[in-house]
């Protein structure tokens, strides 16, 4: 009825372009450009060959476009002394990715579930401590950690620099849960007790599976920054397992003679390619995920 | 169908006391109403008979054994929560079979006890459907089902009508008085709602700040409250409530106020009165009879209609009293009318103490 009505008067809210509204545009205009510029002329000069970037004009568009920078920085762009191109650091990144979502996502919804519905002794104390481990920088934990990790003989290894990542993880992921648990009626898991659930059952048959939201914002959260970590990898994953951003800082700093402009864009693009499409696919979990972090406490 | 015992039940939070020596015997297959206001404790003594929340001191028995320390399992008990507390993400029938699968009961048997307890409460139809596919209602039947499925010996319910609308209350709190009439099973059910409590009820257990205020039937409590607060906390409208001196010479007692003097020595006084003593006197409304031959005389200030009834509100030397009129009505607001009150029928309550006399 409502929609009748409007349509058969014919009017809408009247429209004008005030000059407040002009300025609005055109400030978010200008921060567009401010941003996008970067990756247009990244864009742009790995399309281009070496001889169209020594004319100097970077914001120009190619004038024949050229793949060759692409598969260069792929397969043979030297990283030191080995030239590999960063395929390999792509890999190697992938493998610390990929536990290093699972497990911290695992054990901090096992510690939010824990914190938000046991609620043992200490159950406080314990969160504060782990809050607290949020706010020390990771420089003064770094060598602390290296000598941990060479006793216990996980130094330079894969499962070395996954266990550093679930440590560093942990305060974020915790926090995470435990306010999405926080949100869940505490009249659920009573009823669970009262079924005859123990504290491993209710939180696989019945925390898990409620827990899809959250796990998806904790998978973004945690893929991005494990991909985008450089220093943690440097000190910690050793030679054979660098990742991928540790290769295109090397790729980068490695020059025989000219510097391989085009290479270097091809290859920072390569490298950024994973969390750039994590960011376009979820780009409202992420909201969610900020605001889940930013707003509860 | 099992009793419970509960022995100098203290629970505290923190260093609040929550309940403190509470003892109560539920009486196998009957409907224990916890009455009371929000904060009186009588969800957490729903809880901790549950077992939900650790008691600080004493004892519960369910069924003739200590389950003081049991786990909530194994208690034997069946549990309705007032949000429904349905998992979301399992179907009906996952939802009502969720304990036994835990349990490991034997799949034929699981089925057999769904069925019936899906026919028991029209969920037939419902059983594949998840429970944001459900209306308000039946989200509360499928937590009776979950409840029944269990066979428990006690079933216990926290307010589990609160977060439905009113016309969909009556209705399940009919369900409810009916399942236990075929069922017999002990029923121990908080609410703060005086008309579940008056319905649903074989006894109701008044409680305030986290003390037994009164035990008995319905009728009983209604008719001869134990003190002020139950007098005033049940009956809607409340109780009239008159301040006075009681008199008490010989065989002869009376009443008296600044505009009243009653005699009330029929009254069945728990101690026989000696002396004057400060006292309030309670009716209610329904025993404040206007009509013409009235012995009292006060004026109309607010009449409110409720359909099958109106409630007429006397001035009477300054207090307002409540008056239940069925039929029509022979007098206009701010006429002065007449009235009496049904002697055979009020409360005396001792002034100090608030205790019935």
């Amino acid at each position: 009825m409502k929609t009748s009505t409007a349509t058969m008067s014919g009017q809408r809210r009247p429209y004008r372009l005030s000059p407040a509204r002009i300025g609005v545009y055109a400030f978010l205009l200008a921060a567009a450009l401010f941003f996008l510029m970067p990756l247009y002329i990244m864009l742009v000069t790995s399309l281009k060959t070496m001889d169209e970037i020594r004319l100097g004009n970077i914001f120009a568009l190619p004038i024949a476009i050229t793949v060759e920078p692409w598969v260069t920085a792929w397969t043979s762009a030297c990283t030191g002394v080995s030239c590999e191109g960063i395929r390999g650091g792509f890999w190697n990144s992938l493998f610390i990715v990929i536990p290093s979502t699972i497990l911290p996502i695992l054990l901090g919804a096992l510690n939010g579930y824990a914190l938000s519905f046991w609620r043992p002794r200490g159950a406080n104390v314990l969160f504060a401590i782990l809050m607290m481990g949020a706010f020390i920088p990771v420089q003064v934990m770094m060598f602390p950690l290296v000598r941990i990790l060479a006793t216990l003989g996980l130094f330079s290894s894969l499962p070395g620099i996954v266990v550093i990542h679930i440590i560093f993880s942990m305060p974020v992921m915790t926090l995470l849960f435990r306010n999405y648990y926080l949100s869940i009626p505490q009249e659920l898991f009573k009823a669970a007790r009262i079924d005859g659930g123990g504290f491993f059952r209710i939180f696989v048959q019945l925390m898990l599976p409620m827990s899809t939201p959250i796990i998806i914002v904790a998978a973004i959260m945690q893929v991005t920054g494990v991909w985008n970590d450089y220093i943690l990898g440097l000190v910690f994953a050793g030679r054979d397992n660098l990742p991928m951003t540790v290769q295109l800082n090397n790729v980068i700093n490695t020059t025989t003679g000219t510097r391989l402009y085009n290479v270097n864009m091809a290859a920072t693009i390569l490298t950024s390619l994973v969390p750039l499409t994590i960011y376009f696919v979820s780009g409202r979990w992420f909201v969610r995920g900020i605001a889940a972090g930013a707003v509860k406490g | 169908m099992a009793g419970v015992n509960i022995r100098n039940l203290c629970v505290r939070f923190g260093e609040t006391e929550v309940i403190r020596d509470l003892n109560l015997d539920v009486v196998e297959s009957e409907f224990l109403v916890l009455l009371g206001p929000s904060g009186c404790g009588k969800s957490t003594l729903l809880h901790s008979i549950a077992g939900l929340i650790d008691v600080a001191d004493g004892r519960i028995e369910i069924d003739g054994k200590d389950m003081t320390w049991a786990d909530p399992t194994d208690r034997n008990i069946g549990m309705v929560f007032q949000s429904y507390a349905l998992y979301p993400t399992m179907t009906v029938e996952r939802n009502m079979s969720f304990g036994l699968r835990i349990k490991g009961t034997p799949k034929t048997e699981i089925e057999k006890r769904v069925r019936r307890a899906a026919e028991m409460l029209q969920l037939g139809p419902l059983l594949n459907r998840k429970p944001s596919q459900l209306s308000g209602g039946q989200r509360q039947r499928v937590a009776i089902g979950r409840a029944l499925v269990r066979e428990a010996g006690v079933f216990l319910f926290d307010e589990p009508l609160s977060n439905l609308d009113a016309k969909l209350r009556a209705e399940l709190r009919r369900e409810l008085k009916l399942l236990h009439k075929n069922l017999h099973s002990t029923m121990i059910y908080v609410t703060h709602d005086q008309v579940e409590a008056m319905t649903l009820a074989t006894r109701i257990v008044v409680m305030r700040s986290g003390k037994i205020q009164q035990i008995g039937a319905p009728a009983e409590v209604y008719d001869r409250p134990d003190n002020l607060f139950v007098a005033g906390f049940i009956g809607s409208p409340g109780m009239n409530f008159l301040h006075g001196s009681l008199n008490a010479v010989a065989d002869s007692c009376t009443f008296e106020s600044e505009r009243l003097t009653l005699d009330v020595s029929p009254y069945e006084f728990k101690r026989k009165p000696s002396g004057a003593q400060e006292v309030i006197l309670g009716i209610r409304p329904e025993n404040l009879l206007i009509h013409a031959q009235g012995r009292l005389q006060g004026t109309v200030s607010l009449i409110e209609p409720m359909g099958n009834h109106h409630v007429v509100w006397v001035d009477f030397g300054g207090n307002l009293l409540s008056s239940v009129v069925t039929g029509a009505l022979a007098f206009r607001v701010d006429e002065s009318i007449r009235f009496s009150i049904d002697m055979a029928r009020i409360s005396l309550f001792e002034r100090a103490s608030e205790l019935r006399l």
